[in-house]
C-alpha cells in the first residue's frame, strides 16, 4: 500500500503542483573486474545501462557512484570523466553504484504536459461515444488515477496497483485544493500552488490514504 | 461485457491488422488517419509510462480505462503492438491477448509463407481464426441491444 506521487494540472495543461510523497529509491552497488560485464551509453548527457542486466542493476539505471565517489553527468567529483575512468584496466577492480534515475522537475513538467494530449486522444479514438479521457492507467507494478473536475482541473495520483480507496483520496484533494489553494487570495489561477497549509493538509490526507482500512473520508 | 476492436501494428508502427465487433463510434477519420493516431497515442503512453513508473517495469502490457471503455496494449519482445479495446469490466484481456498472438498470428501469419511480415495482412484465414477466438472469448458477450 503506497502512494508514489501526486500531480495538480490547470485547466490548459500547465503542471500546477507536484508532491514525491513515497518514492522508492533503487539502488544498486557492485564490485566489477577488468572486462566489465555492462554495455554503458551516454544518455541525455548521463551514463545509462544499455545492456547486460544483472544483479539488480538494469537497463536504463544511472551510473551514480564510482568507488564511493559521486558521478555528476559524465564527470566524476574530482574532474575525471567517468567513461574514461572505466575504460582504464589499472583502475580495477572498480567499485560502481547504480540508481534508478529519478525526474528532474523540467522533465516532470514535460511529462505532465504529455499527458494533457494523451487524454483527449483517449477521447477521441473511442469506440463509444462520449467517452471521457483516460481516467485509470495502469502497468504491471503501478497505477495512475486522474480524475478531471467540471472546470478542467486534472488530480492525478500515482500509486501501488494494491493501493485502495484512490478515488476518494483524489476528491479530497480536490476538497483541499478549493478551500486552501483557491481561497488564498495571494493564488492566482493557473499557477504553481505555493501554499503551505495546502501542503501541510495534503500530507495528512496522503498518509491517511496510505493505512490500510482507508474508505473514505 | 464486449469487444469493440482490434489494431496490430508492427514495430515501425505500420498498421497490419485492424479488426471490428461491436465498434458503436466511428472516429470520423480516414481508417489510415486513425491507425496513425493510435499508434502515436500508445507510442506516447509507452513513453510516458516508462518515465512516469516509480519502479522498473517488467512486461510489455497496459491498460487504461475511461468511462467508456478499456484499452489494453500488449506488446510482444518484437515490438508487434496488439491493441484490443473493450467495455470497462472486460476479464482475462491480457491472456486473450496473448493468444491471439501465439495462437492465431504466429500460425497464421508467422508459419504462412505467402504472407508477407512488415505488410498489412490479408491472408482470410488469419481473419476467420481471429474472429473465431475473439467470439469464443468469455469477454466477447454483446450486450442486449
Amino acid at each position: 500500500m503506497t502512494i508514489f506521487s501526486l500531480y495538480i494540472l490547470s485547466k490548459s495543461g500547465g503542471l500546477i503542483y507536484q508532491h514525491d510523497h513515497n518514492l522508492p529509491t533503487i539502488e544498486n552497488e557492485k564490485t566489477f573486474s577488468f572486462p566489465l560485464e555492462l554495455k554503458l551509453d551516454v544518455q541525455n548527457r548521463n551514463v545509462m545501462v544499455s545492456f547486460g542486466q544483472r544483479d539488480g542493476i538494469k537497463v536504463g539505471h544511472m551510473l551514480v557512484a564510482i568507488n564511493g565517489m559521486k558521478v555528476t553527468g559524465q564527470q566524476l567529483d574530482d574532474g575525471r570523466d567517468a567513461l574514461q575512468v572505466l575504460q582504464d584496466e589499472a583502475n580495477y577492480p572498480i567499485n560502481l553504484k547504480f540508481a534508478r534515475p529519478r525526474l528532474t522537475t523540467n522533465e516532470k513538467i514535460f511529462q505532465a504536459s504529455m499527458f494533457y494530449p494523451l487524454y483527449a486522444l483517449a477521447c477521441q479514438l473511442s469506440p463509444e461515444p462520449r467517452s471521457s479521457g483516460i481516467e485509470v492507467l495502469e502497468a504491471d507494478n503501478f497505477r495512475m488515477n486522474c480524475f478531471q473536475t467540471l472546470t478542467g482541473v486534472k488530480f492525478m495520483v500515482i500509486s501501488d496497483p494494491k493501493q485502495s480507496g484512490v478515488d476518494a483520496l483524489l476528491h479530497r484533494v480536490y476538497e483541499l485544493y478549493a478551500d486552501f489553494a483557491l481561497k488564498n487570495p495571494f493564488y492566482s489561477l493557473e499557477m504553481p500552488i505555493r501554499c503551505e497549509l495546502f501542503d501541510e493538509h495534503l500530507k495528512t490526507a496522503l498518509e491517511q490514504a496510505e493505512r490500510p482500512g482507508f474508505s473514505n473520508v | 461485457m464486449t469487444i469493440y476492436n482490434l489494431y496490430i501494428f508492427d514495430r515501425d508502427g505500420q498498421m497490419l491488422y485492424y479488426g471490428e465487433w461491436t465498434r458503436k463510434k466511428q472516429s470520423g477519420m480516414s481508417r489510415e488517419e486513425e491507425a496513425k493516431l493510435m499508434y502515436g497515442m500508445i507510442f506516447s503512453i509507452k513513453s510516458f509510462v516508462t518515465k512516469m513508473s516509480p519502479v522498473d517495469l517488467r512486461e510489455g502490457y497496459l491498460t487504461y480505462c475511461t468511462n467508456k471503455y478499456r484499452l489494453h496494449l500488449f506488446e510482444t519482445p518484437s515490438r508487434i503492438k496488439f491493441v484490443l479495446n473493450t467495455d470497462v469490466g472486460a476479464q482475462g484481456i491480457k491472456e486473450l491477448l496473448h493468444q491471439i498472438y501465439t495462437q492465431v498470428y504466429v500460425e497464421y501469419v508467422s508459419f504462412n509463407p505467402m504472407c508477407p511480415l512488415n505488410k498489412p495482412i490479408e491472408s482470410e484465414l488469419f481473419a476467420v481464426k481471429l474472429d473465431e477466438v475473439v467470439r469464443q472469448s468469455p469477454a466477447y458477450a454483446s450486450r442486449p441491444a
